[in-house]
């Protein structure tokens, strides 16, 4: 692997929260190392407040780590930036702004023309034809959770930085999403950070599977997932790349603990 | 369809039962001076027969407009930038924590010392009490914007003076126009004060001026009324605001 295929370089980074007031510092985690390539798709799994979202949010430039820094095509990030588009976990598309204004949003500097083109192209990607014009207080959450990954996609980023995004969605909605950001991603070669606390995700999608532990945090370990796509979600090599990942965080297949005394839930 | 019934009917019943007892206690008292629910819409009859009912209905809500129409000038985008700016809210928050529980009546002394028996006192008042509410709710929608917005903007580049336009003021617009429809309620109570004191015009004038010309009570009722009834209405009208595409999702648990 040439380094110039590195798109995200995370070196060293660690973080605490200042206990404001109270004198109480939150280490969130440590020495986090790691590499993902152009277009590779890596998700991070861990349990809930382990610091998955802190670690987005450092490397998309809203929050400063304590240590260590984030390299993006080999240069620091100091901000965001709207060639890397994040997807927030409680929904951030605007409920002022209409569909289409919402998917428009990143693209206001172009052309009228163009803007209407790539808007019309992405609401029948994401399968939003004839909602343009509604409120996102009149659709459903996996309606909303479209628009936002519509909104993201519009501005043609290299990388994407997702957490949780399907996190409140039902079951079947949550399927069909997983499927669609597989296609729109094999068709758009972006590089995709995907946040997660669900095990099955992580391997339906990725590429690679990262592995933090309770807080403080560190990276448990890194597992490839080498599975042909669409993956047969019973094929015994899925069963076995799942029990890895499990078993790496401390609980057996149906969830319990083995390894620690007590597992935090997942 | 019966839901709909009930609502027309139950508000109905309970002004009929209202006004019952009124006419009811009226007549059992032997009051002279006090009058029936007819006397006073007759007294409204009468406001109309002499010209002076839309004659003060016009100056209390033009100076009302005039005050109001000022505090939201200076109080919307103030209370943006005093929400945003750390060091201004720093600067300024506990000067307007100070001024804002003095009651508007306690000021009107002062107006008349700064502004004479003119309509510049009411109109002073007037300001006054409503630009408090505006300025805080307008400084604490700022504070209480989710960090989502302001962080999504930030990701498409979206900052500056783009900022206030495109995530600041339509993100706290709902709250905001809760301050502005507080704020309207305080205004109309305000003129009605306002002009007992400081001017010899507008629905606050008429009941001071029906009460020690004649006691005729029938007219301060009948005042009354029509401050209650316009109260209603432009609390109605400011209502509408609420509906509006781009509120809308600010007032939804609301309106269910
Ligand atoms: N701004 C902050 N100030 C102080 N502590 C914070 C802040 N943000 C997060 N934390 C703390 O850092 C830890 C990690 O939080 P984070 O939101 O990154 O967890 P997470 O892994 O995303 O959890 P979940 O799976 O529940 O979303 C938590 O203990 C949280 O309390
Ligand atoms: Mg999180």
């Amino acid at each position: 692997m040439t380094t110039a295929s590195i798109k995200i370089h995370l070196r060293d980074l660690g973080m605490t929260f200042d206990g404001k007031g109270n004198g109480t510092s939150i280490r969130v985690f440590e020495r986090i190392t790691l590499e993902a390539r152009e277009g590779e798709f890596v998700c991070i799994v861990g349990p809930s407040g382990c610091g998955k979202t802190t670690l987005l949010n450092i490397i998309a430039g809203f929050v400063k780590a304590t240590e260590g820094d984030v390299l993006i095509d080999g240069s620091p990030v100091h901000g965001p930036d709207r060639r890397r588009v994040f997807i927030f976990q409680e929904c951030g598309i605007f409920p002022w702004l209409t569909v289409e204004q919402n998917i428009g949003f990143g693209i206001m500097d172009r052309s009228r023309r163009e803007q209407k083109e790539h808007i019309d192209h992405y609401i029948t990607m994401v399968g939003l034809t004839g909602f343009g014009n509604a409120y996102p207080s009149e659709l459903s959450g996996g309606m909303r959770q479209r628009v936002e990954i519509a909104r993201a996609l519009v501005s043609n980023p290299d990388v994407l930085y997702m957490d949780e995004p399907f996190g409140a969605l039902d079951y079947f909605t949550r399927l069909r999403m997983r499927a669609e950001l597989i296609s729109i991603w094999e068709r758009e070669k972006k590089t995709i950070l995907f946040v997660t606390h669900d095990v099955e995700e992580a391997v339906q999608l990725a590429d690679r599977v990262v592995v933090m532990s309770r807080r403080p945090a560190t990276i448990r370990t890194v597992i490839d997932v080498r599975l042909p796509r669409p993956r047969d979600l019973d094929s015994l090599h899925y069963i076995e790349v799942r029990n890895k990942i499990f078993e790496a965080m401390g609980l057996d297949h149906s969830g319990l603990g083995v390894h620690e005394k007590s597992p935090a839930p997942l | 369809m019966k839901k709909r019934l009930e609502v027309l009917l139950l508000p109905l019943l309970v002004v009929f039962l209202f006004v019952s007892v009124w006419h009811i206690a009226v007549k059992v008292s032997g009051s002279e001076i006090f009058p029936t629910p007819v006397e006073a819409i007759a007294g409204i009859a009468e406001l109309f027969r002499y010209g002076v009912l839309f004659k003060y209905i016009v100056a209390s809500l033009f100076r009302v407009s005039i005050g109001f129409l000022l505090a939201l000038i200076i109080g919307i985008p103030a209370g943006l930038l005093i929400g945003w700016f750390s060091r201004a809210f720093y600067a300024f928050n506990p000067i307007i924590q100070v001024l804002r529980p003095i009651s508007p009546i306690a000021w009107i002394p002062v107006a008349i010392l700064w502004f004479g028996l003119s309509d510049l006192a009411p109109i002073f008042l007037i300001f006054l009490s409503s630009l408090f509410p505006i300025l805080t709710a307008t400084m604490a929608a700022v504070q209480n914007i989710q960090l989502v917005y302001l962080r999504a903007a930030s990701n498409f580049g979206v900052r500056g003076l783009a900022l206030f336009k495109k995530i600041i003021l339509p993100a706290t617009m709902p709250q905001i126009i809760t301050g502005v429809r507080l704020a309207l309620g305080v205004a109309w109570l305000v003129v009605v004060a306002a002009e007992m004191i400081a001017v010899n015009s507008g629905l606050g004038y008429l009941i001071i001026d029906a009460r020690n010309a004649g006691k005729r009570y029938d007219l301060v009722v009948a005042g009354m009324i029509l401050i209650g009834a316009i109260g209603l209405c432009l609390d109605l009208l400011i209502r509408r605001l609420q509906r509006l595409d781009e509120v809308r999702w600010g007032f939804q648990s609301m309106m269910q």
